[in-house]
């Protein structure tokens, strides 16, 4: 007890202590109050002005113009067509009810649209403006622009919306564009994606490209308070239209492909097989792009989404085939790699035997040597063969012909199938028993794989690399953006190995092989290909897939190049359940090229054909939208 | 410190002209920026404090003529007058279903939680003047002192009113420390509150977690509840060293900064007049309190000597928490600058804080020129 008498004295004394601590304290707190304020204005003080011009500055965005999409020619493929619009303002909205009232009455709009309206009205903030409807006629524009005096805060604008010229031809290639999504805006947070109009790339070449096409948005620079009340307008500022992107598709090519694939699922590619510029690569059938761009309805999509032939599906990258006869070539290089003389004949008697089972020729071809095998495509001969490498040594040329190979290029995505092989298969087991049932790789593996069944499933694009590095030698690499006039660098396989391979190609189209029927009509240039019929589901009974269900028939593939003695083009065509590649592949391949030599003649034999189907592509495809929106407005009709 | 000259009359030189100054620089400060939040104009807030200012800087004088005794006696039952009407503010609130925490008397609305900040130092200084210097340290000195504290502390804590609450909680406490009462009172006191945080915190409002949850990290919602902190903090570090200029302060002036004319006008200021002009208000209010404390100090009696130390750090308390909160070293407890800040209250409780410390300082004089 220090202090058991607590005194007058003492207390004065701890009076005066107190108060230096009481004053300590206090200009403790003074100093901090200090250099807090130092820290906020002087350091922090370029963060903070930023910060307070961008509270103080606001742009009333204008969306750039979209990039354009050319071909290698300069043609237009995507451009903007001019369209009005009406947008409106609400923090200038005198009298929101009747001006709603007005505008539903004269631009026709929907209860759902009224709703939406009112929902973006109530959550923008100052000078946002809200679309009120895009695409408007003109007459309803008009309407709308005599009536503004009495309805302030509506804004009738000129805008600009994406035009397809060739609608569904380039559906797949270029994808389309639409409104920005919420999460969209999440992941970038850039005030330009919620304008009212603006539009960014959602699928395909569109979406891919969108940093080149989009642009810099412009706009007036204006002084708002928080509220969203207009102080003064400043300066503008200029926007900066998108680059034009020119890509290596012919877009000619492009569309009389997607033309000749008719009213079948399939898909047709070709690259120059010098420099790999891909001239075209049509997938059919496909959506209409420009029905996306301006917001496709949900009948239309849930139709899209559930026909079996796969409109929203790019079927040259992203289906997968089993590939048939068409890798036998490629077959044919490997055989030479492993040292087997082109010469050597084989015996075929209808199939061949492994063990006790017996696999199955198309014909008894009797005696083959290795070009007679591609023209008549003999499997027998392939069973053979592939049997005696082992398929180890087949997958490694089929690498580097291309197949199962990933691409560099500017898509959403590539789905790359498998080139199988022993390790492969022992990989594959461990992650996926319900594909592989054993570990090692059999005789009847190499035996399937080799007429190209059993694991091997490719797509479309890596098929035609196959036939432009076959016709080529060169390490061929697909290129969508650019014209490239440097060809690709050999591959380094003996031309000799190469000249049996197209040899064999020749055979099948100008000699007595698969496709004689779909020899080119054109003096001095010759197709040459190789035919292929995959099976779609194993074989059982008697049924071979030639007939039956559409969905169950074989699938017909072509792969090709030409000239013969120049080649220049290479490419696949895919017809699925076409029954057959000579009969449904070949066919659609030699009016292809037929257009790149003699445009008079394969349009000719295309206005034929489209008098059968009724209509051109985009006839059709517009009578199939009329149909889409009767149904559509039928069903809205009954649920109203 | 006395302005002696023969044409001067005397009671006019006798007055603390260096306080004086000192406040109308203040005052003065508050109406120009007052004149520039109203986008220069002195409608509605600049002439209304003017006249608000003079009113009470007249009171303050008045109230510094008050003999010391006289003062000392009504202490008391000032403070009991002070407590009946915060229970009968709390009750009408409670009748009413609804936070209140004014009276209102037809022509003046009373804030009794503004009286009860120079209330309860008074209260508490007029008890250790009146306990004997042997009871200071023993329990006797301490409960009856805590309850005068904590009985207005609660009933302000419940209206609620955090800041003011706090305000009352320290001026008391000042008083029982410079009094002498032992310092592990103190030292266990804070321990105590440290540990008692969280439990605090689940007690409180959900208006007032939600300030204390924004204080923490003010960005987490800069367009919602942090918008408050984070514009106050973009106004002032936006204004640099020698600020923006006089009537060019974006952010107040196209409302980005809310309040800027009541709790956040310290924001509006420096925006326009810049580090110069904060650091320069700082001090202002540094040497106000400093001259507060040598006042104390100076004091002859015991009753004045720890009333103005209690006055001086309510004035202290009031500028620092502001400024701290519109720094963002505090939560947003809504407590206005005073002098500066647009409003009546504030002004009232420093203005009489000041009277009272005038009055102590006049009569230190004139005793010690007597003895």
């Amino acid at each position: 007890m220090k202090a058991s008498r607590f005194t007058a004295a003492h207390q004065s004394i701890t009076f005066s202590r107190r108060m230096m601590l009481v004053g300590g304290a206090q200009a403790l707190f003074g100093g901090a109050l200090i250099a807090r304020l130092g820290y906020l204005s002087i350091a922090q003080n370029e963060h903070y002005q930023l910060l307070s011009e961008s509270n103080r500055v606001q742009l009333i965005i204008v969306p750039p113009r979209r990039g354009w999409l050319v071909d290698r020619a300069g043609k237009a493929i995507a451009i903007n067509r001019s369209d009005f619009r009406v947008d409106l303002i609400p923090e200038q909205l005198e009298r929101p009810t009747e001006t709603l009232r007005t505008l539903a009455t004269i631009l026709k709009l929907t209860p759902d649209d009224v709703d939406r309206i009112i929902k973006e009205i109530k959550a923008s903030r100052g000078y946002q403006p809200v679309q009120v409807a895009e695409n408007v006629p003109y007459d309803q524009y008009a309407a709308i622009t005599v009536r503004l005096p009495e309805m302030p805060g509506v804004q009738p604008m000129r805008g600009f919306s994406r035009y397809y010229p060739t609608g569904p031809a380039v559906g797949h290639l270029i994808g389309y564009v639409g409104a920005a999504s919420a999460k969209e805006y999440e992941a970038e947070k850039n005030p330009l994606l919620i304008t009212p109009g603006f539009k960014i790339g959602k699928e395909g070449l569109e979406k891919t490209l969108e940093k080149n096409l989009r642009g810099q948005p412009g706009g007036q620079r204006v002084e708002l308070t928080a509220r969203g009340k207009l102080i003064r307008e400043l300066e503008p500022k200029p926007d900066r239209s998108g680059q034009t992107v020119q890509l290596a598709i012919d877009a000619g090519l492009q569309e009389y492909a997607a033309r000749r694939l008719g009213e079948e699922s399939g898909a047709c590619t070709v690259l120059d097989c010098l420099t790999g510029d891909i001239l075209c690569m049509a997938s059919m059938p496909a959506y209409d792009p420009n029905s996306f761009s301006d917001g496709i309805g949900q009948t239309e999509w849930r139709m899209l989404s559930e026909d079996e032939r796969k409109p929203l599906t790019n079927k040259t990258l992203n289906s997968l085939y089993p590939p048939g006869s068409t890798i036998k070539p490629m077959n044919a290089l490997a055989l030479q790699a492993a040292g087997i003389d082109p010469d050597e004949t084989i015996h075929c008697p209808g199939g061949y035997r492994l063990g006790n089972r017996f696999f199955r020729c198309l014909g008894r071809h009797g005696s083959v040597n290795m070009r007679r095998a591609i023209a008549k495509s003999c499997n027998t001969y392939f069973y053979a063969m592939g049997h005696r490498i082992g398929y180890d040594r087949i997958a490694e040329i089929a690498r580097l012909t291309g197949l199962g190979q990933k691409f560099d290029l500017p898509v959403v995505s590539q789905s790359y199938g498998t080139v199988p092989d022993s390790s492969w298969k022992a990989r594959k087991y461990k992650e996926n028993r319900r594909i592989v049932e054993r570990p090692d790789w059999t005789a009847s593996d190499t035996l399937n794989a080799s007429i190209g069944q059993g694991f091997l499933i490719l797509n479309p694009l890596q098929l035609a690399v196959m036939a432009a590095r076959i016709a080529s030698g060169r390490n061929v690499q697909p290129e969508l953006i650019g014209v490239h006039k440097e060809p690709a660098p050999l591959l380094g396989l003996p031309q000799e190995h190469l000249d049996a391979v197209r040899g064999g190609m020749w055979e099948v189209v100008n000699g007595d092989g698969t496709a004689g029927a779909s020899r080119l009509l054109i003096p001095g240039i010759e197709m040459c290909g190789k035919t292929g019929t995959a099976q779609v589901r194993k074989i059982t009974g008697s049924q071979r897939g030639q007939s039956g269900d559409w969905k169950y028939r074989d699938h017909g593939l072509f792969v090709f190049f030409a000239p013969f003695n120049n080649p220049r083009y290479a490419g696949s065509v895919v017809i699925e359940h076409g029954l057959g590649g000579a009969r449904a592949a070949a066919p659609v391949a030699k009016d292809v090229l037929t257009y790149l030599f003699d445009r008079p003649q394969a349009m000719k034999r295309l206005a034929e054909l489209e008098t059968q189907w009724g209509g051109t592509l985009l006839e059709r495809t517009a009578r199939r939208q009329a149909q889409v929106e009767a149904i559509s407005k039928a069903n809205l009709g009954r649920s109203a | 410190m006395m302005i002696s000259s023969a044409i001067i009359p005397q009671p006019l030189a006798r007055l603390p002209w260096r306080l004086i100054w000192l406040v109308a620089l203040i005052c003065t400060i508050g109406i120009v920026t007052l004149f520039s939040a109203a986008g220069g104009s002195w409608s509605p807030w600049a002439m209304k404090q003017s006249v608000t200012i003079l009113a009470f800087f007249g009171l303050a004088i008045g109230i510094s003529y008050i003999p010391e005794n006289f003062i000392k006696q009504m202490t008391f039952p000032t403070y009991v007058v002070i407590l009946i009407m915060l229970i009968i503010v709390e009750m009408v609130g409670f009748v009413g279903k609804g936070a209140q925490r004014w009276i209102d008397l037809g022509f003046i609305r009373l804030q009794p939680s503004e009286f009860m900040k120079p209330g309860v130092v008074l209260v508490l200084a007029r008890f250790y003047d009146l306990l004997p210097a042997a009871d200071v340290r023993r329990w006797r000195g301490l409960w009856p002192a805590a309850a005068l504290v904590l009985v207005p502390w609660a009933l302000i804590l419940v209206q609620p009113d955090l800041g003011t609450a706090t305000m009352v909680l320290v001026g008391g406490v000042t008083v029982m420390f410079v009094a002498g009462l032992p310092m592990w009172y103190f030292l266990s006191a804070a321990g105590a509150l440290a540990a008692a945080l969280p439990i605090v915190y689940t007690f409180m409002h959900e208006y007032q977690r939600k300030r204390v949850l924004i204080f923490l990290d003010p960005e987490a919602d800069p367009l919602g509840a942090g918008y408050h902190i984070s514009q106050s903090k973009i106004a002032i570090g936006s204004g640099g060293i020698w600020g923006k200029g006089y009537l060019n302060g974006s952010q107040s002036h196209l409302d980005y900064l809310p309040e800027g004319h009541t709790d956040f006008v310290f924001a509006t200021f420096v925006e326009e007049w810049g580090l110069i002009g904060g650091v320069m208000l700082i001090i202002a209010f540094a040497m106000v309190v400093r001259w507060g404390m040598n006042v104390s100090k100076k004091a002859k009696t015991r009753y004045s000597q720890l009333a103005a130390a209690g006055l001086s750090m309510t004035i202290f308390f009031y500028f620092t928490v502001n400024l701290m909160m519109v720094m963002g070293l505090a939560p947003v407890v809504g407590i206005p600058l005073p002098l500066v800040s647009f409003g009546g209250s504030a002004v009232m409780t420093v203005m009489i804080c000041l009277g009272l410390l005038m009055g102590i300082e006049r009569q230190s004089r004139t005793k010690s020129s007597l003895a």
